[in-house]
């Protein structure tokens, strides 16, 4: 059976904590996030990272299923436009990212909860800006729960 | 408390209770689930004191929420997304969808669309009549009501009129499936419309098909007629019933005609005639709102429709009441002709041997369809042999800015109303859907409480009473997944008698034939 | 004595009919598949009902072919049940494998629906309101109608699913060739798609014409141009979903000169079909700044209607988000 767990459990509430998916490429956004932490600079700690070797190689199915899966927000970090280790992956990136945003606002999900970062290998700053700025709105958004919680199903009310 | 007590306690408890509902008199006749069906229908049928017929209500139970979900959806996409209303008539919807986006971008396609689309919809009515005659409608009256329960079905009708004629009937429908595909895409769910025009040319070769296939559908339709008038018309007992007053309801009629009153399931006025057949109102399709309304009743999710300026009076019939009916018994009511010569000739038959017009005997349909069927057939000829139809021109590309539009076609079933509203960008901000089974819903739930009526009479129901309950609305052809934008319906039921305490008194299953069996 | 004949059952959720045309459209082929199999539920044609198929043993019928989305408890219920006696049950029609044309629904929640259709409808008439009820007493009588959820589901999403045929309705071809193939016993693995496993551009008709490169400065909307009947449809800037789309109806809509929708679905690489095309059309946009990139997106409207017509409930998302949910009355 294809079944996916779409809400998990259901957490107190004085203590959300944003999941945030990041998928940083690996020539520089990824590159910069290390720096980021040999540097000892603070960021919130709430995003997985995850390395491609091009920002261009994150699906919109990635997207979608880490947000179905339960991340209450995704983040794609790539080269600065130009910079692209295989010249045109980014572009690729920026417009798959644009297509996916007019998706996401028709599926109801907050703008806040999706966004691209392009960030060079040493702006290691910018990699904790990014972080720490997205966490907080999507913490002030609430969790992403896609359908109601358990007791408001229908199986249990009709 | 010990167990032998308590349970001796608990079978005290139940008896008594079985005691006091034995003595409870009220009776409730609930047919359901109900299987033979394109979907779900569900009646409910409550006796009095004396064991009569109180009330007895034909609920359609589903809903899936076409005018809500298409909102946002651009308007070109819709004569693809409705056809989904119904799988049985996609092409009606589709049709209807087409025309609405005519209105909406206030184009008008070239003569040899026009064709085109009148060509292809005459083809699918064809096909979709003669399905109804031979597998739905027909096991009523070629096997008959009386016949015994297994014959009274498809296989009973192949019985009667031969494997080889099942042969016959099942090759004519594919052929006619077959050249809608040709033009349309597909037969279920076709894709060929477009505002302004249609998708794709008629080639020569094309054109020799539709020839070929239109001559053979006017032979197999006056074959059709001929066993019709054998095994009916000859039968004094179906002429009786059929004339019968329990299936007679004396209401409004509503159905498309042309610039002449005569019938046009393309294209024209929409006419209404009152009980006694006179001409009542004659309206443009883009002023249905000002005739048509809806009614809602919370114990069905269809919605009942009735003449707005007559009004709505509850389940009841007559002048004074606006309920009306549609589909092909009311299209030859309203009409003053056909346009095609042998089904003038049908049509003329008709009314002198039903006693002129207008036919208030719901049974009648089956027959009226036949002349129907006729009809396009031969229309079907007279387009396929238009030079015009090969024409290239078959598309003007709009270019005024969409905001309204209303699209009215005659389904096979009744009248189709598609009216949609649209941003600037053509988007679909509000749609409403009128479909065709739901402008005879109210009668409809008026002939099964009737019937039901007329014929059950304490709970002891007798066999072949579901039969004839379920004649009085197969009659319609009815499509319940229109009717709500839900589920496509024919109505087999299952009745089930039971007391007061849930007890099942007797159980009686009809099939989609129309033969009974007692369980 | 000859050996008992296989059982066969078909069965409707939230459907429209057209599933059941196609098992009709078999026409003159339809005459063997009776000779071979034991047709023992079909509630469109034959007289089974619910307490015919619980009477019967568990796993006792061969395959269960069910279309329809489930929309309903009872929808849920008969699908539990029709799985409990079948060996095989098929997910057969778009709307069981994908959710189907009524999954746009998911965009919009019951009350909306509600009101939409019996208070907001221009032609209905209702000055007190009245909306169907789950059960309503009328002078003594109690009558009543289900539910139906907020959600639309595949049935997958309910019970396990052996095989799929995809379609909108599926083509006879793909039917005939599913049916053969569970009765010569050559089961694939489970979980397979009946029809072939490659996109919708390699059985196209136009695909000499599709192009290697393609750069997209305006999507067309089919009434904005005069669709040529010989071209690859997407390289005349249509939506085509045909490169997200999985083969094996002869791309009968094409043939109609009309782009593809998705009704097959996806191939078995793709999980979520309405991401892949719009990865696919996002890739062929002509810009490479936000504002240029921007105006060519103003041309596709509908996003979630052009990707996932068919596809919404089996998509990754399932539904747009719901704030509120309230109990049926």
């Amino acid at each position: 059976m294809r079944n996916r767990q779409l809400t998990r459990a259901p957490q107190p509430q004085a203590a959300f904590e944003p999941r945030i998916v990041a998928f940083f490429c690996n020539w520089c956004t990824y590159l910069a996030a290390d720096l980021t932490g040999t540097s000892r600079m603070k960021y919130a700690p709430n995003v997985r990272v995850i390395r491609l070797m091009c920002s261009g190689r994150v699906d919109p199915q990635f997207v979608l299923d880490a947000f179905a899966q339960g991340a209450d927000g995704v983040l794609i970090g790539g080269c600065h436009p130009g910079d692209c280790h295989y010249q045109e992956g980014n572009y690729r990136t920026l417009r798959r990212y644009h297509l996916l945003r007019r998706l996401l606002r028709q599926m109801g999900i907050e703008e806040e909860r999706f966004r691209l970062e392009w960030i060079s290998a040493a702006e290691a700053d910018r990699v904790r800006n990014a972080i720490n700025d997205m966490v907080e709105r999507v913490r002030a958004l609430g969790p992403l729960q896609l359908e109601p919680k358990r007791e408001d199903r229908e199986e249990v009310a009709v | 408390m010990p167990e032998e007590k308590e349970q001796a306690l608990h079978q005290a408890w139940q008896e008594g209770a079985a005691r006091a509902n034995a003595g409870y008199v009220r009776r409730r006749i609930t047919i359901d689930p109900i299987t033979r069906l394109e979907g779900h229908g569900k009646i409910d049928i409550f006796l009095d004191e004396a064991g009569q017929v109180e009330r007895a209500y034909f609920q359609v139970p589903e809903l899936r929420g076409f005018e809500k979900f298409v909102q946002g959806r651009p308007a070109e996409d819709m004569p693809q997304i409705t056809s989904r209303i119904c799988g049985v008539c996609p092409t009606a919807h589709h049709m209807a969808a087409t025309k609405a986006l005519d209105n909406l971008y206030r184009v008008d396609p070239p003569p040899t669309a026009k064709k085109i689309r009148e060509l292809v919809y005459n083809t699918f009515m064809a096909e979709d009549h003669a399905l109804h005659f031979y597998f739905l409608g027909g096991p009523d009256f070629v096997v008959g009501p009386d016949a015994p329960p297994a014959e009274r079905n498809v296989l009973g009708v192949i019985g009667k009129i031969g494997i080889e004629t099942a042969r016959r009937v099942i090759a004519m429908r594919r052929r006619w499936r077959e050249l809608i595909a040709l033009v349309a895409g597909k037969a279920v769910h076709p894709v060929f419309g477009l505002p302004g025009g249609v998708a794709k040319r008629v080639t020569p070769e094309m054109q020799k098909q539709f020839q070929e296939v239109a001559a053979e559908g006017v032979e197999f339709t006056k074959f059709t007629l001929h066993l019709f008038e054998d095994v009916v018309l000859k039968n004094t007992d179906y002429v009786s019933l059929i004339l019968s007053d329990l299936y007679t309801h004396r209401t409004y009629y509503m159905g498309m005609v042309d610039d002449r009153n005569r019938v046009n399931l393309y294209d024209g006025w929409v006419r209404v005639v009152a009980p006694d057949g006179k001409e009542w109102k004659k309206f443009r399709p883009d002023q249905y709102l000002e005739t048509i309304a809806e009614h809602v009743e919370p114990w069905s999710y269809v919605k009942f429709c009735y003449l707005k300026q007559v009004g709505w009076k509850g389940f009841t019939e007559g002048p004074e009441s606006g309920i009306y009916s549609v589909a092909p018994l009311a299209r030859l009511n309203v009409s003053n002709g056909m346009s095609t010569t042998l089904a003038q000739k049908a049509y003329e038959k008709f009314f002198s041997v039903l006693g002129g017009k207008p036919v208030h005997h719901t049974l009648a349909n089956h027959w009226a369809r036949l002349v129907e069927l006729l009809y396009a057939t031969e229309r079907m000829k007279e387009l396929a042999a238009d030079p015009q139809l090969t024409d290239p021109t078959i598309r003007v590309l709009p270019t005024e800015k969409p905001r309204e539009g209303i699209g009215v076609v005659e389904a096979p079933r009744g009248t189709l109303v598609h009216h949609y509203q649209t941003d600037e960008n053509g988007l679909i901000q509000k749609a409403n859907l009128i479909v065709a089974t739901q402008n005879n819903a109210a009668r409809m739930a008026m002939s099964v409480e009737k019937v039901a009526k007329g014929l059950i009479s304490g709970a002891d129901v007798p066999e072949g009473v579901l039969n004839r309950v379920e004649m009085a609305f197969r009659a319609y052809d009815p499509c319940h997944g229109c009717a709500t934008h839900s589920l496509p319906g024919s109505m087999p039921l299952l009745v089930r008698v039971r007391s007061q305490s849930g007890q099942t008194l007797a159980l009686l299953r009809r099939d989609f034939d129309g033969s009974v069996h007692r369980e | 004595m000859t050996p008992a004949k296989p059982k066969l059952a078909f069965y409707w959720c939230s459907s429209c009919g057209g599933c059941e045309e196609t098992v009709v459209d078999l026409a003159e082929a339809i005459l063997d598949v009776v000779a071979a199999v034991e047709i023992v539920f079909w509630p469109v044609a034959l007289d089974f009902k619910r307490n015919d198929v619980e009477a019967m043993p568990d796993g006792s019928i061969m395959a269960t072919f069910l279309n329809g989305a489930i929309r309903t408890a009872e929808q849920e219920d008969m699908a539990r049940l029709l799985r409990r006696k079948s060996g095989l049950l098929v997910a057969f029609g778009s709307c069981s494998h994908l959710g189907g044309i009524p999954g746009l629904a998911n965009l919009f929640d019951r009350e909306s629906i509600l009101h939409a259709v019996y208070l907001e409808s221009p032609s209905t008439v209702n000055p007190e309101s009245v909306l169907p009820l789950t059960c309503h007493h009328d002078k003594g009588h109690t009558v009543e109608l289900p539910a139906f959820h907020n959600t639309v589901r595949t049935l997958d999403q309910i019970v396990d699913v052996d095989y799929y045929v995809p379609g909108c309705p599926p083509p006879p071809r793909i039917l005939r060739t599913a049916l053969q193939t569970l009765l010569e016993g050559h089961l694939p693995p489970k979980g397979t798609v009946l029809a072939p496993d490659c996109a919708l551009c390699d059985e196209c008709p136009r695909q000499d014409t599709k192009p290697e490169t393609l750069s997209i400065a305006e999507f067309k909307r089919p009434q904005e141009l005069l669709i040529d009947e010989k071209t690859c449809l997407l390289a005349q800037g249509l939506t085509c979903i045909g490169p997200a789309t999985r083969a094996g109806c002869e791309a009968l809509c094409i043939q109609g000169n009309m782009p593809c929708t998705g009704c097959c679905g996806p191939t078995s690489r793709v999980q979520d079909q309405g991401a892949k095309i719009l990865s696919c059309l996002a890739s062929l946009v002509e810009g490479k700044e936000d504002a240029e990139i921007d105006r060519v997106l103003n041309t596709i409207p509908d996003p979630v209607g052009t990707f996932y017509r068919y596809g919404l409930p089996g998509s990754f998302l399932r539904r747009k988000k719901l704030n509120e949910v309230q109990a049926p009355k």
